[in-house]
Formats: C-alpha cells, structure tokens, sequence
C-alpha cells in the first residue's frame, strides 16, 4: 500500500526523521518497499493566471497568452494548449524554472514571437498522466504562491508491502497507530464531527446474511452540487495513495478507505428501487459490474441488492447499473462491515481484486461503520454541499472481539528471557489491548476490534517480541541430545552416483519438471501424461515422464551454442499416472560428441553405444556386482530398435534402459548426430548390498582363448551363458576380446574371441582338466549355436 | 714370462680401441674365451715345473683379473652411453595436455543444496523428502492455510487438479515427518517447489531448503542463534544478521532474516537496493495448529522451522547476477562450478 507521509504525520506527531520512520516500520513487520518523493524535482513553478490571449500571426495551433501572477508583473507566453483561455489559473514555468528531467526555461522565440516561460500540464510536472492541456487549477489558488507549496510536494511517497495479518494496517489511522506504538508517540486523529440530517430521506435494509454482514449503515445525501471539483489536497493524496481521481463522490469515498480504513461504496439513489437488503447471490444472478463486465454469481457471493436485482457485489466491486456518474446528485451511501469469512477468495473467484476486497479479505474494524459515513458525509457536505438525512443502522450481533490468554511462563520460555510485567503490560496496552484478568500466572487480554490477526497466546508473544525488538531477544546456540543413528551401508547414496558420473566427464544439469507435451509425445507416446492445470505456458504443460525431454532440449540449447560434444545427467523425479500418480525418482545422462575432448593425441572418435553402456555399468557397479543385473536387447519408443537394452535385475524388476536415440527423434528434434541416453530408476542402483569377503583362491589361474564363428543375431550374453554353463564354477572369468566381421568369415556371420580363466579353488588345474572342459565348451557352442571354432 | 707381458699389452690396447659392445665381445673371446689367449696359457702351465708352475698360473691370473675388470668397466661404459642416448631420444615436451582429462561437474544449485545439507547434517539433522506433486491437505491445509486464505495469493500455485497442487514449497515434508515421527526431531527438507511465476527474478520452478526443530524447550533464542550461525559458515564472513517481523500461516512468531550485503558491507548497492541488507531466510516458531494438525502435544513440544531459497543462496555466493541462467543449463555456465 502507498501512502503519503505528510498524511500519516497528520496522524501522529513522531520525532522520527522520515529515514527513522521507514526503518522502523521495516524493522517492526511492515517492510517498507519503497520511499520516493512525492513530486519529481521541478523549481520556480507559481501559480499563474491567463489574462488574455490572441492567435499567434505566424502559427495556427498556437496562441499568445497574458500571464499573470510571475515577478515581472504580466509577460507574454506562447501556449499550443487547446484548453488556454483567459481566466484559468495554471502552473506558470516562469524563465529560470526548471522541469523535472533537469529541462530549465528561458526566454524564447516562438515563431517570431517572444515567449517569457511555459505553462505546464500535469503531465510535464510528472504528478499526472494527463496530457490532455494545461493543468487547470481551482480558482482559490492564491496568484503566484510556489506550486510546491501550493500542492505540499515535500512529501514522501512510501510504499509498505503489508502481510495478508496486518489488514489493521491498510489505512493512515492504522499505520499511525502503530508508529504511535513504536515511537511513544501521541495520535493525533482529526475531529470526526456528527453531521446531523437535513431531511428525513432514508433507504430501509434489511440483513439477511447472517454473519457474513452483521453491521451496515447507510445514509443518503441529496443535491450534492455535481460540478464540484475535488480539492487539490484530497487528490494529492489519492495520487500519493497510488488511487485516481474519479469524480467527488468516488474520490471522497476513496479518501475515507485510505484514511480510516473502511471502504465505503456510494449508488445513485435514483437507481434504487425499494430497499436494500444484504443477502447471498440468486443461483445464476447476474451483475453488471463497474467497468462493463458481466458477472454470474454463485450462490455462495455476498450483494448488495434492492428490491429488484442486485446492485453490487458487497465489499467487492459495485455493480454500473447504480453506479454514481458525472451528474449524480442523490446518493445513498454504504459503510457497512463484511466479515472475512464471507469475502475469502470471492474477489479472486470472479478474477478481481480490489482496494475494498483486499480490506475485508483482512478485516476491517467493525466499530468503523459509523464514523467513517460520518467522515464521509461531512467530506461531502464540505466540498459539494448537498443535504445529509439521518444514518440508517442494520446490525445483527457482532460476535464479541475474542479474549486471550498470555502465560508469563510460556512467554519466558518462548522468548528465553524474562521481560518485566510492566513492560509486557506496556507493550499490549499501546497495542490497544486491554487487561481483563490478571493473576501470578498471566493475563488475559482483550483484543482491539481491528486486530483480526490475535486469536492466540502465541500471537501476543510474537506482539511483545515484535514491539520489543527481535534483534533485542537473545540469541542462543541449539542443545540437543546426540544419539548416533544408523544409515544402512549398502544404500548408495545420490551424491556418490553425481560424483561418479561427473569423474566420468559428465556435467550436472537441473532442468525444469514440466516438459513441452509434444516432445513428451515424441519420447513417450504411451505415456499417460499429467497435465499442470494452469501452466506458465504451453511448452510446459505436463509433467515430465522421463527426464530424456529435459536432456534432450538442454542438448539442442548447448548445440545452437557451438557445443559439439555433450555429456550430462540430471537426478530427479518422473512423474507417470498409473493407478495413482507415481513419482519415481530417476538418473537419467546423455551423450553425444567426441569419445573424449578433442586433443592431440588421439583421432577423434564419436561416442557409440557401447561408450554409454560402459558409463552406465560403473554406475550399476557402485551398488551392484556386474553379475546381479541382465542387458537383454529391448525396444522403447524413443531408442534406435537394434541398439536398445533393458536393465533388470535378477529378480526381473526394471532398472532402466539405455540405447541410442531413434534416428526419427533425431531428425526431428535436428541434432544431426548420434546421441545416446540412459534413464535408471535411482531406487533399484541405490539399493546395494553390504561386501562379504570370499577366500582368494591359493592355486594357479589359467587362461585359454577360444574364437568361435557364430550367426550375427547370436548375443554375446546367450554365449556366456552357455560357456559358463558348459565349463562349470572353474571357469572364473570370461571376456570377450574381439568380434570380427568381414574377411574370411561368411555373411551373416561373425567371429567371437574370448578369454576363458579358470581356477580352481581346491587344487592346480591340470592341462588335461582345462583341455577337456574346453572340449566340451566347443562341442556345446558347436551344439547350440552351430558355432565352428576358428583357427 | 716375456709372452705373457706382450699378451697384457696386447689386451689393454685392444680393450681401448674398440668402440662397440660387439667388439668387446670379440676381445673377451679372443684372451678369455674356451680357446683364447690367457686361456690357452693357463692350459700351458701343466708343462712347467711344479716350482715354477704357483708363480706362473698366478702371475697369468693377475693379468686375467684385471683384463675382466678393463672388459666390464668398458662394458659398463657403453650401457651407461646407450641410456644416455635413449634418454636424450625419449625426451618429450610435458606441457602438451594430457589424456582424459575430462572432469564433469555438479549443477551449482546442487552444489549449494549440498553444502547447506552438510553444515546441518554434522550437527545431528536428518535430511527428508517428500513427493513434489501433494495434495492441498499437506501443502496448505495441515499448515494452517485454509482455502481463501489471503496467504495462498502469496503462493502462486500450479494445479495438477483442485485437490492436488505442485508443492510450493517443502513445508509439507515437515508434516509428513512430524505425522509419522515423534520429537524430538531435527530435520531438513531440501527439493524442488514450484509457483506459477516467471520474469526476471522468479523461475517457475526452484529449490528451497527448510529446516525443522522439535523438542521441549525450543525458543525464539534458538532459532535466532541456528540461523545466525548457520548464515556466518554459509557465507564464510562474520556478517552481521537481522531479524525481521513477518507473517508466515505456519510460524508465529515470524520473522524474515536479512544479511547484511556482501557485495558492499552495508552501504548500499545495487544488489540490495541500497538498503545494505539481503533478505536471505523466513524462519519462525511453530504455529501451535500446525503442531494440532500433526498430533504433538503444544504444552510439552515446542519447535522452529526456517526456509531459505537455494538459487538466491547461490546467485550470492557465486556471484550469479540472473536467476534464469540455472535452468537454462548453458555448459559453458555450468563448467564454472
């Protein structure tokens, strides 16, 4: 909320110095955001008053003008405003002025005729947009008086961004309490006189919502004159207030919502019919509302109406159909009290918030109602005249503001210091609290109207650490018991797999959890993806079903920025809908470029399948032994169909896959190179086993290579499979060395080189043992494979 | 005797002439070998006398003695100069690069997550997780936010549907802990939250970390002090550190924590708006409904909890003027951490 700091010191007479009162304020829970002046810089500015004016000889659009009021008696201005004529008093730019934007006025020649200064608009001065012609001021504007002086432009702007507790504080009344709180200062509030009726006019209301509006009072004023023009001190403050001048009547309630805190609303009493009751909407109840829009109300929103339809949403927007206009002369005017309750989230559910909506969303003080009409009604009575009839009063009962306890032990052990009643009782009772028992043990305090936010002990414990100072409380280090607990040590943890993986060369990437849905689509097209409601845009619109989107547009990122070589990994959670919604937590790489950094020493060579598999074991390695896992050849939807695995383990649980992205992806998303990725569910690799020592065998390893020329789809797992079968637990190792294709070995056909090392664990293996198991390890391939063993 | 000092004039100049490892050869072969010249002397003693046979054989031994001695000094000579010449031959030139020497890194808000895991980690908190996608019960309800509550509109929410959200912060893990543990507890919650904001100092999804404390006897002056030493090893400086009212629906007291700038020690910049002060932190102590809500007892529990955003941590110690560049995950950013 903006307000003026010229007001608020209206309010209450604190020796602190503009930059005491903003830190105090921020230091006190009401952060100030900003602190600006309340007019650019602008000097030599008076009051001046055309006298006469002629057509410029040489210039259509301009006009000569006599200007009263400078120090050098009557001199000629040239003027282009449409609005300059004799009579009106405007801002006069004498020669030696200067303009916000540092523009200084001299003597000039316009068209071959002398001009001694500027008359200004509003806009020139920086305190309007209104570039519309010269500023036009009130009549009663004393002839040559400082245009700073006349409009009080030393003032501060300041601008606190009040938390939704603080809605006392949406008001100068309220904003003055509380600095009179802090600074000891007294509040001085200006006199709000009863404005006694003039006639008997009076709208009847009815309160037929219960507690959602249990006070209302209503008062009409008739014969306002409605070309009254809203003084220049009252819109100084809108406009420091950050709210704009709309005619008298809007800009008068205004000026009471931003003073007192209560907002009022005013209808044109010819646009009511009968009474006004205040109810819940109609089912399907339409309102036309201020500004043209058309709202169906729920049956759960709170009008106001009279006998026909509803004339506004209460507490929230009036409705245009009685909405007060240029020439509205009769009013009936509402100050009534919304309860929170009512209002939450109403405002926000039609799409609207405003200065009323955002009060009573908070609170506003119910015991406001009357004197703010009054405030209102004298406003008026002063600067449009008119005739006051007397106060219509609804009210139901409003619940009693509630009492709360304060224990001095729980405020001492809160706090950790032992304040002194006296100062507690001090701090609460200028807080507007009042004592209502007291007893060794504590008190109980009775809450001011307006402070919605104290319901509980703890909120006058945050009152009294407030007023007292946070940074005056103690300060402690934490002392707690120090059991040791245990952590399983067979769990990997996620920080060993980063550091893994950036040892590989891998660099970490963190990208966002909603991916475009037509990418997912690309990458995932059964998956059942889930929709954010109400994305931040259309390219991230669901949430990510694998992490391969948010590699893969990382990767096309780093690509359009000259990166050749890509190598990453992301950790995080894919988010799939099956029965319920699953959130797994994943780790997911990419790669795609040179093996290695381009260097000197070695040819380049680009990535392959097997580069990544390579990545992918170490990683399943850290928890696992190679042994407890199975690749078998796969599909997925986004991978190259001949280079795909599976991970499982050996219970047949998924653990991942790996392969490399399907040449359509790749075109698609114009990568122009191979890329290959991994995706593994961090659940199944963290999850490894506690080592168990097994005894090193004392007896000699030996190691025999076979070649054996296979069929092209025999898989190097189907022939270790046989081989171990066939060789028995001698066989300690196997190791495939070469595969070859070409030259000497038919089509569709391969060579297999492997390293067979046997070792027994009892005795020394003799040639003739390894000779006949490798005897039979030939005839079981030869069997099973029709595999011929190459010489 | 004559023969044999001819023969030892013969050898010594034999052994200094030649100059390769093959022609030493051929002079050991030629005195020391089967049928070589000592050799064949030492074969010729039988043909002496016994009283002149000890002089002799010892006499053509001396001179065997030292000719082995010439050969293997010779020969150690040219080992010594064939090293020399290897060595001279594999020189190479060290300052060329050296292979693999790729090094990955971490993303710096993991970096950062880390880092604040570590200092409480080693002070006896637990780190706990949560699901990212929650339900409204555990994001705003069970934290003392109902429905309509002015607070939500400080919490631009994502929706999966009405009842479900993305969390907008990691406070519901505090619940889930506090519902399924009993005090005392001392946690952190660190992860990813999302709210439905994007410009130049918002990015619709970040990482928070927030912390929990549950025990008899907790006070503000504990909280005050965890956060004060807390901020002073995160930023490795003695900065001063203020405490600010605020209002959080779970915390009351609240406050929000401000650092003084580090960029220009309090006199006013561009990074702190010419305050001198950062706001780093919110932190408070636990709202009695919040602990109603997880079924711990208000008259005998007591806590506080505080939440910082990472990104922001981050941008001030690394220096990181925009936000937006941690997910745009550019390497040629990420390779600075």
């Amino acid at each position: 909320m903006k307000f003026s700091e010229g007001w608020l010191r209206e309010w209450v007479k604190t020796e602190w110095s503009s930059e005491e009162l903003v830190a105090q304020l921020t230091m006190a829970g009401l952060e100030i955001d900003a602190a600006e002046p309340a007019a650019p810089v602008f000097s030599d500015i008076i009051v001046g008053q055309i006298i006469s004016t002629k057509p410029h000889p040489n210039a259509e659009s301009l006009q000569l003008c006599q200007v009263a009021g400078g120090d050098h008696g009557e001199v000629q201005v040239v003027c282009g405003a449409p609005n300059a004529r004799p009579g009106i008093k405007i801002p006069f730019a004498q020669i030696g002025a200067s303009l916000p934007g540092n523009v200084q006025i001299q003597q000039a020649q316009l068209r071959g005729e002398e001009s001694f200064g500027m008359l200004c608009s509003a806009d020139e001065l920086g305190l309007s947009d209104d570039d519309q012609g010269l500023w036009e001021l009130p009549g009663d504007a004393p002839l040559g008086q400082s245009l700073r002086a006349l409009l009080n432009c030393d003032d501060r702007v300041i601008d606190v961004d009040l938390t939704p507790n603080r809605g006392d504080c949406l008001s100068i009344r309220g904003l003055a309490r509380e600095v009179a709180v802090l600074s000891r200062a007294d509040l001085t509030p200006p006199a709000i006189a009863l404005v006694p009726a003039e006639h008997d006019v009076s709208v009847p209301v009815a309160l037929s919502a219960g507690t959602a509006c249990p006070a209302y009072v209503g008062r009409v004023i008739r014969n306002l004159n409605s070309a009254a023009v809203t003084p220049l001190w009252l819109q100084e403050k809108l406009r420091r207030g950050g709210i704009r001048c709309v005619n008298t009547i809007v800009d008068v309630t205004n000026y009471v919502m931003l003073e007192l805190g209560q907002p009022l609303h005013a209808f044109d009493l010819q646009k009511i019919s009968g009474g006004i009751e205040v109810r819940f909407a109609h089912p399907g109840e339409a309102l036309l509302l201020l500004g043209g829009n058309q709202a169906v109300l729920t049956p759960d929103t709170l009008v106001v109406a009279d006998g026909k339809r509803a004339l506004a949403m209460a507490g929230i927007m009036g409705g245009e159909h009685s909405a007060v206009g240029a020439d509205t002369q009769d009013i009936f005017l509402e100050s009534a009290h919304f309860s929170p309750l009512a209002l939450a989230g109403r405002a926000r559910q039609y799409g609207l918030h405003t200065d009323a909506s955002h009060r009573f969303e908070r609170g506003v003080d119910p015991e406001l109602v009357a004197s703010a009409i009054e405030r209102a009604a004298a406003l008026l009575k002063e600067i449009a005249s008119g005739e006051a009839g007397p106060l219509v009063r609804a009210e139901l009962n409003i619940p009693a503001p509630p009492s709360v306890s304060l224990r001095k032990a729980r405020l001492h052990q809160q706090l950790a210091i032992q304040l002194d009643d006296s100062l507690v009782i001090d701090i609460l009772q200028r807080l507007g609290l009042q004592i209502v028992e007291a007893s060794d043990a504590g008190w109980v305090w009775k809450i001011p109207s307006w402070r919605f936010d104290l319901t509980i002990e703890a909120d006058l414990i945050e009152e009294v650490a407030r007023v007292y100072g946070y940074n005056n409380l103690p300060t402690r280090t934490l002392t707690m018991p120090l059991p040791i607990s245990g952590a399983s040590e067979g769990v990997v943890s996620t920080s060993d797999l980063r550091h893994l993986l950036t040892a590989r060369d891998y660099q970490e990437v963190i990208t966002y959890s909603f991916v475009d849905p037509r990418l997912q689509e690309s990458v995932n097209p059964h998956a059942q993806s889930i929709e954010v409601a109400n994305p931040i845009s259309s390219d991230m619109a669901v949430m990510r079903a694998s992490l391969w989107p948010g590699l893969l547009s990382t990767l096309q990122y780093n690509l359009k920025r000259q990166q050749r070589r890509v190598r990453i990994f992301e950790v995080g959670l894919r988010f799939t809908r099956g029965t319920a919604i699953e959130q797994e937590p994943m780790l997911a790489g990419l790669i795609c470029g040179g093996r290695s950094a381009e260097n000197w020493t070695d040819t380049s060579c680009s990535v392959d399948f097997y580069d990544i598999k390579g990545d992918v074991s170490a990683i399943l390695g850290i928890s696992q032994p190679q042994t407890k896992v199975h690749w078998s050849a796969a599909t997925h939807p986004a991978l190259h169909p001949g280079q795909t695995t599976e991970i499982k383990t050996k219970y047949g649980i998924s653990i991942g896959y790996v392969g490399k992205l399907h040449p359509n992806l790749e075109i698609e998303l114009d990568l122009g190179q191979a890329v290959y990725l991994f995706e593994l569910k961090l659940s199944q690799i963290a999850a490894g086993a506690v080592p168990r020592h097994t005894p090193i065998s004392r007896f000699p390893a030996v190691r025999r290579d076979i070649a054996v020329v296979v069929d092209d789809n025999v898989s190097a797992e189907a022939l270790k499979a046989s081989v171990q079968a066939a060789a028995g637990e001698d066989l300690i190792d196997l190791m495939f060395f070469d595969v070859y294709r070409g030259k000497g070995v038919e089509n569709h056909r391969k060579s297999v080189a492997m390293g067979l090392t046997f070792q027994s664990g009892s005795r020394t293996l003799t040639d003739q043992d390894i000779t006949t198991t490798m005897e039979l390890i030939i005839k079981v391939l030869e069997n099973t494979f029709g595999a011929s063993l190459r010489k | 005797m004559d023969n044999l000092q001819h023969i030892a004039e013969r050898a010594r100049r034999a052994v200094a002439m030649v100059d390769s490892v093959a022609d030493l050869e051929q002079v050991r072969v030629d005195y020391l070998g089967k049928k070589g010249q000592l050799t064949e002397l030492l074969k010729g003693l039988g043909r002496l006398s016994p009283e002149e046979r000890p002089q002799a054989g010892a006499a053509i031994n001396v001179l065997k003695q030292e000719l082995q001695d010439l050969l293997q000094a010779r020969k150690n000579a040219f080992e010594q100069a064939s090293i020399e010449q290897r060595l001279l031959a594999e020189k190479i030139d060290v300052t060329l690069p050296g292979r693999n020497a790729g090094l990955g890194g971490i993303h710096p808000v993991t970096r950062t997550l880390d880092r604040i895991a570590g200092f409480f980690t080693s002070v006896g908190y637990r780190v706990a997780e949560g699901p990212e996608i929650e339900d409204d019960y555990h994001n705003f309800e069970a934290l003392n936010i109902p429905a309509h509550h002015p607070a939500r509109a400080m919490h631009d929410t994502f929706y999966i549907d009405p009842g479900t959200v993305l969390r907008t912060h990691t406070s519901p893990v505090q619940i889930r802990t506090m519902k399924s543990q009993s005090p005392p507890l001392r946690i952190i919650c660190p992860g990813r939250v999302y709210r439905c904001d994007s410009d130049l100092t918002h990015t619709p999804m970040f990482h928070q970390v927030e912390g929990l404390v549950v025990d008899e006897n907790i006070s503000f002056a504990d909280l005050k002090g965890t956060v004060d030493q807390f901020l002073k090893a995160f930023f490795e400086a003695d900065l001063p550190v203020r405490f600010r009212p605020s209002y959080f629906p779970f915390t009351e007291p609240s406050a929000e924590v401000d650092i003084q700038c580090s960029n220009c020690l309090g006199k006013g910049c561009r990074i702190c708006k010419s305050t001198g002060w950062l706001e780093v932190m919110g932190c408070g102590m636990v709202h009695p409904n919040v602990f109603t809500n997880c079924d711990i007892d208000t008259q005998r529990y007591s806590g506080f909890a505080f939440g910082m955003g990472v990104e922001r941590l981050a941008m001030l110690r690394y220096g990181v003027g925009d936000l937006r560049l941690f997910f745009e995950n550019d390497l040629r950013f990420l390779r600075q951490f």
